[in-house]
């Protein structure tokens, strides 16, 4: 088998909400994968569909080439989840915890799990009612990197940590896929996913809207620049890779790809730059942007004046 | 500089103390809305239960002599150790007098029953899920939490008890009078307020809900067997508790008198400044006592879903045990007092019909179906566990491991079947060598356990019903308290109250064979582990079928 996780067309209701709206996803084997999606798209349903926690209403799902709902526990033995929002028991040590959850599964690696503790700084002698939510996240990432499995399902796992912990986390996702593990890697966050996936779905209101390598989706890591020149802007807007350009009254705005980034910026450099400021665009801009989106909740349909004014704002 | 964000009432509060107290108002009325259909419900539930059992009196027992009849069996010691003394024995049984006498206490053990959970529900409760600290850290003085839920709670179990006195005052049943309803009402609904004071002091000893409701608990079977003993006795010990203090008004009597109540009102504010002084010493979310470090890694015995759940479990578990054959054990040691008290009343032998069995064996069917009753209620909370564990989002991470969905839940559910056994046959214990030591007779032992251990299917019933709701209708799991609750109030006091002895074959606990008085009938006991495992294989195979919740 070389897909590890291959969902089509599934369908999640809850009473009214209609969470999941045909859901197409498709992981192969030794990728790491970015589920990338703004809050409520359906990424954590879809998920728990794919660990069995959660019935679909129609549709197929596949998991390892098993059925998550049917095959659970033997399919369980070979992945490693870590939630979103991690609720340890409050009676229980960190490192009891992380034992358990390795036993549970089949085992965890000891010496990974000593290796895991000290860079993650976690003590694993305090009971979990104590630790705060950054540590509770540290806990169910050392249980899940500690196992040796072939796949790890993470759901915004780095919510709460530090850079310095985000860091550390990215080595060891890189050790992982160095291994041959599969990771499915649920964000809201455009730039972890840049950093670590090879391959990334844009999950909107219960549909994966598009999918596909890093590169395809070049257009997404435009970088946004303002700035504030003194001389006329020239050549730079007619420059291969540089979108979006406006200008007035001695500020320019543009977005520029990735790989054209360089060049821009050599251009822009001769035209007496005051100040500038450069970022990469956030996942709601490109939902604005790509998609239509409105920002805030979902009925009200003043896509336009949104869509003119919400980049700009910026 | 906090001024600014204050309220226009909030200011006016001179500075220093009365921040604590900010947002008390804001408070009560979420608690009130929080709460607006069980608050009613326990204040009309009380006051129906308690005007049932008036009228049902005076219908069942319309002639003086059927009340004297009552008078008499109501000095059998199990009784006194049950519902307490006749306050007024030289005087004529009036359904009245009847009524203060043989209701009064049960009564207002259900008074401090409401007073301690409902207070614990809005405060540890709340802290322990978080809630408190997203609401304290808005405009809320420290204390405001406390006291919104000390008002609410207050104010709740003396409007059920105005209107117990009300319902009752207004029945003109023969022998009561106005100023006895009062005292009545009025003794129910300060149990309430002292027994939400106790919870308030025990809320700051422990971080857990659950802990500082079975510590509160604890105390209300401390007072309630303290005072069986004193009654029983006929000596000081009975003036030990507060559910005596309220009784001594002893309403519908010639000499009912409003001064014990005055006690019941200064324990409830020193408790009250307890809670206070408590609560100044530590932090939100935090207990007096420190939490310690453990174990870097985990024990051999933390590797599988039983093991993960009889640790989560055993402390409970081990309490109830305890608690169970210590309680048992008060009223085992009364076993040969009461015999002797009994002997002095011959009369009532010929009167009273014992179909053979013996007094003692009387006195073991009376208190062991008490605990019996008692020990499914760690049966019911061991299973409300999976809840809990799902709703909470610690059941996921468990679930996405090697373990299915049916393996999780029987691990809680062994420990809810082993452990109620457990807790059953221990309780029986204690009370069994208790009163073979009170009695020197060693056959009381063998006698006690035997008794005990018949109520285990009953029990385990319970455990079903959980189970099924759980798998099925996970949001009515709060039912299964109806066998418990059924069982103590229709079965076990339902003689008392006058209920109809058909509505006992509604409750498991009917059906459980009264040994050693009664012969044992192994048909009632398979039948009921047959209901048992059908209604848990029901509700597992419903489990397995559902989606997990989670938050």
């Amino acid at each position: 088998m070389t897909t590890a996780i291959d969902v089509t067309g599934v369908v999640k209701t809850f009473g009214q909400t209609r969470a999941l709206n045909g859901l197409n996803l498709h992981v192969e084997q030794g990728e790491i994968h970015g589920f990338l999606g703004p809050n409520g798209a359906g990424k954590s349903t879809t998920i728990r569909i794919l660990l069995g926690l959660l019935k679909a209403d129609s549709g197929e799902a596949s998991l390892l080439g098993g059925d998550p709902w049917r095959d659970a526990v033997h399919l369980h033995r070979r992945l490693a989840y870590v939630p979103g929002d991690v609720d340890l028991w409050p009676n229980l040590t960190g490192g009891e915890a992380i034992d358990l959850l390795g036993r549970l599964r089949g085992g965890l690696d000891p010496d990974r799990r000593r290796r895991l503790i000290e860079r993650f700084d976690l003590d694993p002698t305090k009971k979990g009612r104590t630790y705060s939510k950054g540590n509770r996240q540290k806990v169910a990432i050392v249980a899940a990197l500690a196992s040796n499995v072939e796949l790890l399902i993470m759901d915004e796992p780095t919510a709460g940590l530090d850079p310095l912990m985000e860091t550390v986390f990215q080595d060891f996702i890189a050790e992982a896929k160095a291994e041959g593990t599969t990771v499915l890697l649920s964000s809201h966050i455009l730039a972890q996913v840049e950093k670590l996936c090879d391959t990334i779905s844009i999950i909107r209101q219960g549909e994966v809207v598009q999918s596909g390598s890093l590169e395809e989706m070049r257009h997404l890591t435009r970088t946004t620049v303002q700035a504030e020149i003194s001389e006329a802007a020239g050549a730079l807007e007619s420059m291969d890779g540089v979108h979006d350009f406006r200008q007035e009254d001695g500020r320019v705005t543009f977005a520029v790809d990735g790989s054209h980034l360089d060049g821009a910026v050599r251009q822009l450099s001769q035209l007496g730059v005051r100040s500038l400021v450069a970022h990469p665009p956030t996942l709601e801009e490109l939902m604005l942007r790509h998609y239509g989106d409105e920002l805030g909740n979902g009925e009200s349909a003043h896509v336009d004046p949104h869509g003119a004014t919400g980049p700009g704002a910026n | 500089m906090s001024t600014a964000t204050m309220t226009p009432e909030a200011r006016t509060i001179p500075a220093g103390r009365g921040h604590a107290f900010v947002g008390t108002g804001t408070m009560i009325r979420f608690m009130l809305r929080r709460d607006r259909i069980r608050i009613p419900v326990w204040i009309l539930g009380l006051t129906a239960y308690t005007t049932g059992a008036l009228s049902s009196y005076e219908q069942n027992y319309p002639e003086a002599s059927d009340r004297e009849t009552i008078a008499d069996m109501a000095d059998l010691p199990a009784m006194v150790a049950m519902v307490g003394n006749n306050y007024a024995p030289d005087e004529p049984y009036t359904h009245g007098l009847m009524f203060g006498h043989v209701t009064f206490l049960i009564v207002g053990v259900i008074f401090a029953l409401m007073g301690v959970l409902l207070f614990i529900r809005h405060t540890r409760a709340e802290e322990e899920a978080g809630r408190a600290e997203l609401i304290r850290s808005s405009v809320l003085g420290r204390h405001a939490q406390t006291t919104a839920a000390l008002i609410v709670v207050c104010g709740t179990a003396l409007v059920a008890g105005l209107l117990v006195s009300m319902s009752v005052g207004a029945s003109g049943v023969d022998g009561v009078t106005m100023g006895g309803a009062y005292l009545y009402g009025m003794g129910l609904g300060l149990i309430g307020v002292v027994f939400a004071t106790v919870a308030a002091v025990t809320a700051q000893i422990t971080e857990y809900a659950r802990g500082a409701s079975g510590m509160a608990l604890a105390v209300l079977g401390a007072a309630y067997a303290v005072r069986s003993v004193g009654d029983v006795g006929e000596n000081f010990l009975s003036w030990l508790s507060p559910l005596h203090w309220a009784r001594e008004t002893r309403p519908f009597s010639d000499d009912q008198r409003a001064w014990p109540l005055l006690l019941l009102v200064v324990l409830a504010a020193v408790l009250i400044v307890v809670a206070g002084r408590l609560s100044d010493k530590r932090d939100v979310g935090a207990g007096l006592r420190p939490p310690r470090l453990g174990s870097a890694t985990a024990s051999p015995l933390l590797s599988s879903p039983l093991g993960l759940a009889v640790r989560l479990q055993r402390s409970s578990v081990i309490a109830w045990a305890v608690g169970l054959a210590v309680f048992g054990a008060f009223y085992g040691a009364l076993i040969s007092a009461a015999d002797e008290m009994f002997d002095q009343i011959s009369a009532l032998e010929d009167m009273w019909a014992f179909e053979g069995a013996s007094f003692a064996d009387r006195w073991i069917v009376s208190f062991i179906g008490m605990l019996g009753v008692l020990a499914a209620v760690p049966a019911i909370l061991a299973v409300q566990r999976l809840r809990s564990e799902e709703t909470a989002g610690r059941a996921e991470p468990v679930l996405a491991t090697a373990v299915s969905q049916t393996r999780w839940a029987a691990s809680h559910l062994t420990v809810a079947l082993a452990g109620s056994a457990g807790v059953i046959v221990i309780g029986g214990f204690g009370f069994g060598i208790a009163a073979a030591i009170d009695g020197r007779d060693i056959g009381y032992l063998g006698d006690s356990v035997a008794a005990a251990a018949v109520f285990i299917p009953a029990i385990w019933v319970a455990v079903g019903l959980a189970v099924a709701l759980y798998g099925l209708v996970p949001r009515a799991l709060g039912l299964a308290w109806i066998i418990p609750v059924y069982g103590f109030l229709v079965v076990y006091l339902g003689d008392l109250f006058g209920v109809d002895q058909s509505a006992h074959n509604l409750s498991p606990f009917g059906h459980v064979p009264e040994l050693p008085a009664e012969d044992l009938e192994i048909a009632p006991l398979l039948i009921m582990a047959v209901i048992a495992a059908v209604l848990i294989l029901a509700g597992l195979a419903g489990f397995r079928r559902r989606d997990l919740h989670s938050t």
